[in-house]
């Protein structure tokens, strides 16, 4: 279990890439708040307390890699780069603008630690195999964490990917499924059900944890249970809500890429900081 | 104004009642319009899912079944499927590919939505009828002659708004390139997007007092061969210009005519070898060359060298 004040510390920066995504995506008029927001906490456990990396070095070569195979999460991502001392804090002003390096999706910037070009859908898991097997073949310790959305999982090269990881023993991989039950045009078990998505990811021979993808402690041990696990790669299935913070976002289709008008953003940030001052205080 | 997938989604689910219609989409269908004939016939609309290898291969089972399919998605996901139309094309099957999102209409999402490179891609592909919509009434004008067209179709179309061009008379026919404004001194060869900014650089090149003509080339594959040899025959200098990579569109297409048969200078207005960006889609616009301004000043070059 992890401290009180480690808890606190992680729901902060949580707090701060929730400001962020909804900041960035109402400045620009345009990107996905939905999908960002399912993914934040996920991001946060990932970036400031289970990845090994360096802020002084982003090429560190043994540093632990997240390819952000569901691009459109760019913001949580730029966001959490900031917070970790990547990226200048002034760029995420620039999003989804000409000349910026903070491309509406991903691009493969190692200055920034941005790992790898995202944004077509489908291609993460393979690519995460790419840097696990170049891990491998280096003799080298570094994890590589993918995280997917569970639309995403339609595509058939993520079940390519899936299929390769466990033959060529890659236990230092996990991919992360943000099950946030929704997709572009409506909810996944209604557009093409992805379910038994725990036994489909058994089958092809992963290790498999559900875990409440908003819960920061849950998060953290499993993602310190995969590191135990040698024998296979593992598939952490987090259960998320889009538009996770937003109570007029969350679970609403539209909010997938339609960010908040500045009025609206201007009207609830109060209530966000507030709300999230007691919940501090709570803990 | 209006954008070409509008138009595109409110034809389809004009025509669609015919039995033999199936609509495939890819989980975009609210972006790309489909989703009208999906509301009207929820039975022959399928949403694949974020799958669009799948879909394209099942489009094949359902052609060789008689269907007749219209699939829809953004331009840069249908060429995730390039093994799939390779055999769409050699089996010359009825699929109508609708690409909507297509050049740099989707300008904030950055260069992996963006699209200038499917009209050299499907250009390679036999059979496939390659056509790019300048305006609303085109777009629904190639919607319905696509279901009288035999074999496979890629149509282009935009997800930015843009100005009416034709009138409601207006008839598209495939293969036929399109005088719009008639002159003598230099012919402008477009389509899509590119129409209403060419018309608009010759407003400024009649001031200079020349007389360029005008010519929507919509059907960019089988493109119009005879209409390009008499233009370089009668004005001397051709300027192309497209919202593409100026290698492998309408530029090459048109050279490809003129090498072999009435060679003049050509001035090639378009993206010069490089990806798109994230940003708004006029500001990319200059950014990448494909301004009016852009279109005059090739037209200045292609009459300089046609003096010499
Ligand atoms: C190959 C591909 N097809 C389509 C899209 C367009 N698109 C962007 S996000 C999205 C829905 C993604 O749903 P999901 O994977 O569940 O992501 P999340 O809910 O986490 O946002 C779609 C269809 C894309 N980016 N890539
Ligand atoms: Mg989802």
């Amino acid at each position: 279990m992890i401290t009180v004040e480690e808890l606190k510390r992680l729901k902060e920066k949580s707090f701060n890439i929730m400001i962020d995504v909804l900041e960035m995506t109402t400045a620009a008029n345009s990107g996905h708040p939905g999908g960002s927001l399912s993914s934040k906490d996920i991001v946060t456990v990932l970036f400031f307390h289970v990845m090994r990396h360096n802020p002084g070095r982003p090429d560190w070569p043994d540093r632990d890699r997240l390819i952000l195979s569901k691009g459109h999460a760019a913001p949580a991502l730029y966001s959490a780069l900031a917070e970790a001392g990547y990226i200048d804090r002034q760029k995420l002003g620039g999003f989804r603008s000409t000349g910026s390096q903070l491309q509406g999706h991903p691009e493969r910037n190692p200055e920034l630690m941005i790992e790898a070009s995202t944004g077509s859908l489908g291609n993460g898991l393979a690519m995460g195999n790419g840097i696990a097997l170049a891990g491998k073949l280096d003799g080298r310790s570094y994890r590589v964490y993918v995280l997917m959305g569970d639309g995403e999982l339609q595509e058939g090269t993520v079940w390519e990917a899936a299929m390769f990881a466990p033959y060529h023993r890659l236990n230092n991989i996990i991919a992360i499924v943000d099950r946030n039950g929704l997709q572009q045009n409506g909810p996944t078990e209604s557009t093409l059900s992805i379910e038994p998505l725990d036994d489909k990811w058994k089958s092809f021979g992963w290790n498999v944890i559900d875990v409440d993808g908003h819960d920061i402690p849950e998060l953290i041990d499993a993602f310190e249970m995969a590191k135990r696990i040698k024998d296979r790669p593992t598939a952490i299935i987090a259960h998320t809500v889009k538009g996770r913070g937003v109570m007029s976002g969350e679970w609403v289709v539209d909010f997938h890429s339609r960010p908040m008008s500045e009025e609206s953003l201007k009207n609830i940030l109060p209530g966000l900081y507030e709300q999230h001052r007691l919940e501090m205080e709570a803990l | 104004m209006i954008s070409t997938r509008e138009a595109f989604g409110n034809a389809l689910a004009e025509i669609g009642s015919d039995e033999s219609i199936v609509v495939l989409d890819a989980d975009v269908s609210a972006s790309t319009k489909a989703s009208e004939f999906g509301k009207k016939y929820p039975d022959r609309f399928i949403n694949f899912g974020i799958a669009e290898e799948n879909l394209f291969a099942t489009a094949v089972g359902l052609a060789y079944s008689g269907k007749r399919v219209f699939a829809s998605m953004y331009a840069v996901f249908v060429l995730k499927a390039f093994d799939q139309l390779r055999i769409i094309a050699h089996d010359n099957l009825d699929v109508k590919i609708f690409a909507s999102h297509a050049g740099l209409t989707d300008g904030q999402d950055g260069w992996s939505h963006q699209t200038i490179e499917d009209l050299a891609i499907m250009r390679t592909l036999p059979n496939f009828k390659v056509i790019v919509p300048a305006d609303a009434i085109e777009s629904r004008e190639v919607t319905e002659a696509s279901l009288k067209i035999s074999g496979p179709v890629y149509s282009r179309l935009s997800r930015s708004e843009s100005p009416i061009i034709f009138d409601s008379g207006y008839r598209f026919e495939l293969g036929k390139g399109k005088v719009v404004e008639d002159g003598s001194d230099l012919a402008i060869i477009t389509n899509g997007n590119m129409l209403h900014r060419a018309i608009r650089a010759s407003m400024m090149l009649r001031k200079d007092g020349i007389s360029p003509t005008v010519v929507n080339m919509s059907t960019v594959k089988p493109i119009d061969e005879g209409l390009i040899v008499k233009l370089a025959q009668s004005a001397g200098a051709i300027v192309t210009a497209e919202e593409h990579s100026v290698l492998g569109g309408i530029g090459s297409a048109v050279s490809e005519v003129l090498g072999r048969t009435f060679p003049v200078p050509v001035e090639y207005v378009g993206i010069i070898d490089k990806f798109g960006q994230s940003g708004k889609v006029d500001e990319l616009f200059s950014l990448y060359g494909l301004t009016a301004e852009n279109i005059y000043g090739a037209s200045m070059k292609a009459l300089k060298r046609k003096k010499r």
